[in-house]
């Protein structure tokens, strides 16, 4: 296997973006990450998209072939493969792209993540992010996505996990560090009374502890590592790409209160890295829902179970903070565009790496790891950049 | 809208709970499997149908405010797990209570009732709910 490296990457804006279809938005990222690496389009040899729902969302399947054309590289009939897994599918994209390059089957891809929500009015569009549960057995029973978090977040409650102040500080988090990011949907600071106060969604989560709908895009390229230099003066290495799998309804798993698919995804990425918990710089999680947050932060190692709320509560976790998550804003604040978020998390990640992140910029980094999840814990992927 | 056959092949899950038992290992699952995930090849032949008991107490739960119109249901309502005396946790609605007088290890029992319609003319859904054990 050849070891990989990001050498460009580019978003669109996340958020109610009307004058926009989705051939434009992921046109455009496509074309930044393309001019970012310095490269014509050319060298191009494939393409993986991640996009979840485009056939109920704008009722056109076949998106494959729909980016390869607008971006040109139907031209060059470069193969695109559209990559579905829910909320993951982003990360899986990106894990599917870094798979190829290492294999020595491609040797210049770029990966792509997009999802157009708002041509469909919001109770549309929350029930096909329903649908990513169980339809049959959760969805049509009455469980939301929403709800179905919101029964985690009881749990963890009344079980002594997590408090709700420190629940609500998973938004406050994402919100104080989307102020310093232009391209977040939400660039507004918030409080824990806010996010308890919000309108209720299900109980005990609100308005305020979900991501928002959006819309956008992002892209990066990838290319084997000895040639990365060739294009960049600031290649980031991927260390690590892995993905676990686990129940599709989550009333079948032995515990509700941690995602098992996030704490074998992640055993696999440190053993690929050859790194522990503790060598992590900064992450980016999957925080659809602030209780989300609060497991990702437990399940990824990055605290001990009952001490990731106090870390969010405390500011540790900010930007400036000794273990920051979700300097982009995370899905709460920058925005949530399915398809589209864990591509949206390695473009932070390389700019964090790179040190091109700029009033988000961490210090000395070495290890950014992005932690995307699908459903209820269904499918996660977790990939990890080391700077170089 | 679903066809009225995908709505009658899972009457005996939807309507019964019923489940499946390994032969192999003993595990009861819900919704039934033909297949045990641990046992594998194992339980091929072997699954077993299971009656799941109808008496549980409330494992956790959410009053839902907001849901996709297509549900019809009356908001807000209450949604649960429920852990059935079996050890299974199951999903669905909490009836026949004031949603902010459920309490996590309340006691429960699965009832028949409508969970929705596939708009005026359309198929009648049935399925389980939970109601209190007064
Ligand atoms: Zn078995």
């Amino acid at each position: 296997m050849r070891e990989v490296a990001v050498i460009g990457v580019g978003m669109t804006k996340f958020g109610e973006l009307w004058d926009s279809s989705f051939r434009d938005i992921g046109l455009k990222a496509g074309m930044l990450a393309i001019e970012d690496a310095g490269l014509s389009g050319d060298e191009i040899d494939g393409m993986f998209i991640g996009n979840m729902a485009s056939g109920r969302f704008i009722d056109q399947h076949h998106i494959g072939a729909l980016i390869a054309d607008y971006s040109g590289m139907a031209s060059n009939h470069v193969p695109a493969t559209r990559v579905e897994a829910g909320g993951a599918s982003g990360g899986m994209a990106f894990r599917q792209g870094v798979m190829a390059v290492a294999s020595g089957m491609h040797d210049m891809v770029i990966v792509g993540g997009a999802e157009k929500m708002t041509d469909v009015d919001d109770p549309s569009s929350n029930a096909i992010i329903d649908s990513t549960a169980d339809q049959q057995w959760e969805s049509s029973m009455g469980a939301t996505m929403a709800s179905l978090h919101a029964m985690i977040a009881k749990r963890c409650i009344h079980e002594g996990m997590a408090t709700r102040e420190e629940i609500a500080a998973v938004s406050v988090n994402s919100h104080a560090n989307a102020v310093d990011n232009p391209n977040a949907q939400f660039r507004r600071a918030t409080k824990i009374e806010s996010v308890i106060r919000s309108s209720a969604v299900a109980e005990p989560l609100g308005m305020f502890d979900c991501a928002p709908i959006s819309d956008g895009a992002a892209a990066v390229v990838l290319c084997p590592l000895e040639d990365a230099k060739k294009h960049t003066d600031k290649p980031v290495k991927v260390a690590a790409v892995s993905q676990a799998s686990d129940t599709l309804a989550l009333f079948q798993r032995n515990s509700i209160l941690s995602f098992a698919a996030t704490r074998v995804a992640a055993e696999r990425a440190y053993a690929r890295a050859g790194i522990s918990a503790k060598d992590v710089s900064v992450a980016e999680v999957h925080d659809n829902y602030t209780i989300s947050g609060i497991l990702a932060a437990q399940d990824l190692g990055l605290f001990k179970k009952g001490e990731a709320g106090k870390a969010f509560l405390e500011g540790v976790t900010l930007t400036g903070g000794k273990m920051p998550i979700n300097t982009s804003g995370g899905l709460k604040a920058q925005g949530h565009p399915i398809g589209a978020t864990g591509v949206a998390q390695i473009v932070e990640l390389t700019h964090q790496m790179r040190g091109t992140a700029d009033k988000r910029q961490i210090a000395k980094p070495r290890y950014g790891l992005a932690q995307n999840v699908g459903g209820t814990g269904s499918a996660v992927t977790v990939s990890i950049l080391e700077a170089i | 809208m679903a066809s009225v056959a995908r709505e009658w092949r899972e009457i005996p899950g939807r309507y019964n709970t019923v489940g499946t038992k390994c032969g192999a290992c003993g595990k009861i699952y819900f919704p039934a499997r033909s297949l045990c995930p641990k046992c594998r090849r194992a339980s091929v032949g072997k699954m077993e149908r299971y009656d799941i008991s109808e008496e549980g107490e409330v494992y956790t739960f959410s009053v839902v405010h907001d849901a996709p119109d297509a549900n019809m249901r009356m908001k807000p309502y209450a949604v649960g797990m429920v852990k059935t005396t079996d050890g299974v946790l199951l999903t669905g609605q909490i009836v026949d209570i004031d949603p902010h007088r459920i309490e996590i290890g309340m006691p429960v029992r699965t009832v028949l009732r409508k969970i929705y319609e596939d708009g005026e003319s359309g198929v009648i859904h049935y399925g389980f709910k939970f109601v209190p054990k007064w």
